[in-house]
C-alpha cells in the first residue's frame, strides 16, 4: 500500500511555524505601537496603511493581534511547561512503580479530568484573584493530570518490556531507567500530548480573557480581551472581532493538526494490531 | 444489582467529597466576609453580631454540616452583594441554562450522527477527505467566536434575531426558544465536529473486523451491516465522549451566555466571580459539580446496556 504523506503534520507544522514566526517578530517589532491611540484614525476599515484596520481607539489592529497572540502563546507555553514537567514526573513515577500511590493518584486524576478545565480555572480564579501570573499557574496545575495520565499509561506499558527488565538485571538504578531508558521511548506520545496541551491552553487563555478574568488590559493586549471589547463595535467595525477570532482559531488549528499528525500515524506509533487493515 | 448499588455508593461518595472540597476551598479565602457585607458601616460590635448571626464563630466541621444540611434543604445562604437569598437569585436562571444546554446537546446529536455515519460510509473518498478537513477547521474555532460571527451575520446583517434582546420564557415561549437557537448552535458546532470525527473513525475501525465480512457474506446489504452491526460496536466509545461533550457544553454555555447576553446561570456566575460574591459562586459550582458527576454516573451505568459483553464485577 502506498504511504500517503502525513498532511496533518505538514500543514500543522507550516501553520504553526508561520504564526510563531509572526509572533516572534511581534516581540521585537510591530508595524505600530500596539497601545498608541489616534483620534483621527478611529475604527478604520482595513486599508494599505493599516492592513487589518484600527479599533475604536485608533490603535492598529495588526500590531495588537501580534502582541495579543504573543501574550496568549507565552502563557500557553509556560502553562504547558508546568503541566508537562510535573505531569511527566508524577505519571512516570506512578506508572513505573505502580502500587497504592498509583491507584490513589489516578483516582484523583479521574476526578479532576471529569470537570471541564475552564470551570475549574474559574473556581480557582474566584479564590485567588486574576491576572497573568495566576492564569499561568492555574492552567499549569490543571494540565498536570492529563499529562500524568498519558505518561503513566505509557510507562505502565514499557515497564514490562524486555529492555527494562534487562536494565534492571544489570543493576541500573530506577531513576536512570525512568529518565534515560524509558522516557526517550515515549517521546512521540509526549510530544503529541504537548501539542494537545498547547491547543487547550490557547483555548483556555482566550476564554478566560474573553470572560474578563484573564489577562487584564493594563498588562498587555490579549486576543480574548480584544474579542470581548470588539463586541460593542461589531456592527460598525467587524474586522476587530474577525482578526482576533481568526488569530485564535489559526493558533488552535495549527496545534490540533500537529497533535493529529503525531498521534495517529504509523510512522510514530507502529500499529501492533494483529488484524490486517483491509479496504476500509 | 450489586453492581448498580456499588456504583450508586461511589456516586454518593464522590458528591460528598466534592462538597467537602467546595466548602473548604471557599473557607481558605483571605478576608472577612462580614467586612464586605457591612461595608462602611462596619463597627467591631456589628461585625461580632453578624459573625454570630452567620455562625462564623463555630468550628469549621460544624459549619460544614450546617451548610450541607441547608444545601440539601435548598437553602443556599444569602448573597453578599444583593442581600437576598441565593435561591431567589438562581430562580429562573437554572432553567434558562438547562434549556440552552439541552438544546445544544440535541443539536450535537442531530448534526453529528447522520454526518458521521455518511462520512464513515464514504471513508477515504475525495469528498470524505474534504469534509474531514472542513471538520477539523470547525473544531478549532472557539464557540464564542462562532457566537460573535452568528451575531454579526444572522443578527446584525440578516436581522434574524436582535442581539442582546433576550425574551423570557414567560412572556413568549416561541421567541424564547428561537432566541436560544443561535447560541445553542454556536456551542454545538465545534462539539459536533469532534463527535463526527470520533464516530467516523470508530466506525471505520470496526469495518475491517471479521464479523463485518461475515455479515456481508450472509447477504446483508451495506446499509444493514452499518446500521445493525457496525453501529452497535462503534457507538461504545462515542457514548463516553457524549458524556464529556455534555459536560463541556455546560461549561461552554457559561461563555456563550456572555456573547448573547442571556441572563442564565453562567452570567450570574461571572458577575459573582468578578464581584467576589462567594456564596453565589459556591452554590453554582456545587450545582454544576453535581450535574457533572450525575452525567458521568449515567454514562457509566449505561455501558452495561449498550455493550452486554462487558461483565462487571
Amino acid at each position: 500500500m502506498k504511504k500517503s504523506p502525513n498532511y496533518n503534520l505538514i500543514v500543522g507544522c507550516t501553520l504553526t511555524a508561520i504564526t510563531v514566526s509572526i509572533i516572534v517578530v511581534g516581540f521585537f517589532w510591530t508595524p505600530y505601537d500596539p497601545d498608541a491611540m489616534s483620534v483621527s484614525e478611529k475604527s478604520m476599515a482595513p486599508c494599505l496603511k493599516h492592513i487589518l484596520g484600527t479599533d475604536n481607539f485608533g490603535r492598529d489592529i495588526l500590531s495588537r493581534v501580534m502582541e495579543g497572540a504573543g501574550t496568549t502563546l507565552s502563557i500557553a507555553f509556560l502553562a504547558v511547561s508546568i503541566g508537562a514537567a510535573f505531569g511527566t514526573l508524577i505519571g512516570g513515577l506512578t506508572g513505573y512503580f505502580g502500587g497504592a500511590a498509583d491507584e490513589i493518584i489516578m483516582r484523583i486524576n479521574d476526578a479532576v479530568t471529569a470537570f471541564p478545565s475552564i470551570l475549574l480555572a474559574l473556581v480557582i480564579i474566584s479564590i485567588t484573584g486574576y491576572g497573568r501570573t495566576n492564569i499561568i499557574i492555574i492552567l499549569g496545575i490543571l494540565f498536570i493530570p492529563s499529562f500524568a495520565r498519558v505518561v503513566r499509561g505509557e510507562f505502565a506499558k514499557q515497564r514490562n518490556m524486555d529492555y527494562v527488565k534487562n536494565a534492571k538485571l544489570m543493576g541500573v538504578r530506577n531513576t536512570r531507567i525512568i529518565f534515560v531508558h524509558i522516557l526517550p521511548n515515549i517521546a512521540p506520545v509526549l510530544l503529541s500530548a504537548v501539542a494537545i496541551g498547547f491547543n487547550n491552553a490557547v483555548l483556555a487563555e482566550a476564554s478566560m480573557s474573553f470572560l474578563g478574568v484573564g489577562v487584564q488590559p493594563t498588562e498587555s493586549a490579549s486576543l480574548g480581551r480584544m474579542l470581548l471589547d470588539s463586541q460593542s463595535y461589531l456592527f460598525s467595525s467587524p474586522w476587530q472581532a474577525i482578526s482576533a477570532g481568526c488569530a485564535i482559531s489559526i493558533l488552535i488549528l495549527g496545534f490540533a493538526l500537529i497533535s493529529e499528525g503525531l498521534g495517529y500515524r504509523p510512522m510514530w506509533r507502529p500499529t501492533t494490531k494483529r488484524r490486517r487493515k483491509s479496504n476500509a | 444489582m450489586r453492581y448498580l448499588l456499588k456504583k450508586i455508593g461511589i456516586f454518593l461518595l464522590t458528591i460528598f467529597v466534592i462538597s467537602l472540597l467546595v466548602f473548604f476551598a471557599f473557607q481558605i479565602i483571605p478576608g472577612d466576609p462580614t467586612a464586605r457585607m457591612l461595608g462602611t458601616q462596619a463597627t467591631p460590635e456589628r461585625v461580632a453580631a453578624l459573625r454570630e448571626e452567620l455562625g462564623l464563630n463555630k468550628p469549621a466541621a460544624v459549619r460544614y454540616i450546617n451548610w450541607l444540611k441547608d444545601f440539601i434543604k435548598g437553602d443556599f445562604g444569602s448573597s453578599f452583594s444583593y442581600n437576598m437569598p441565593v435561591r431567589d437569585l438562581l430562580k429562573g436562571k437554572l432553567s434558562i441554562t438547562a434549556a440552552l444546554t439541552g438544546m445544544s446537546f440535541l443539536m450535537v446529536l442531530i448534526i453529528s450522527f447522520p454526518i458521521g455515519i455518511i462520512l464513515a460510509n464514504f471513508a477515504h473518498s475525495r469528498s470524505d477527505r474534504i469534509a474531514m478537513a472542513i471538520n477539523q477547521i470547525i473544531m478549532s474555532i472557539p464557540s464564542f467566536f462562532i457566537g460573535i460571527i452568528f451575531t454579526y451575520v444572522f443578527g446584525l446583517i440578516l436581522k434574524l434575531f436582535t442581539p442582546g434582546d433576550f425574551i423570557p420564557h414567560s412572556s413568549d415561549p416561541s421567541k424564547f426558544w428561537s432566541y436560544l437557537f443561535f447560541p445553542a448552535l454556536a456551542i454545538a458546532m465545534p462539539k459536533s465536529a469532534m463527535v463526527i470525527k470520533l464516530l467516523r473513525s470508530s466506525m471505520v475501525n470496526q469495518m475491517s473486523e471479521d464479523y463485518v465480512r461475515t455479515a456481508y457474506s450472509r447477504g446483508n446489504s451495506r446499509w444493514q451491516v452499518l446500521r445493525s452491526h457496525v453501529m452497535r460496536n462503534a457507538i461504545i466509545p462515542v457514548v463516553t465522549f457524549l458524556a464529556v461533550t455534555l459536560v463541556d457544553i455546560i461549561a461552554g454555555s457559561i461563555i456563550i451566555e456572555q456573547v448573547f447576553a442571556i441572563p442564565g446561570m453562567g452570567r450570574l456566575l461571572m458577575t459573582s466571580i468578578i464581584g467576589r460574591d462567594l456564596p453565589v459562586v459556591q452554590t453554582i459550582i456545587m450545582i454544576i459539580s453535581i450535574v457533572v458527576i450525575t452525567v458521568n454516573f449515567i454514562a457509566d451505568i449505561s455501558y452495561k446496556y449498550i455493550d452486554p459483553r462487558i461483565r462487571f464485577h
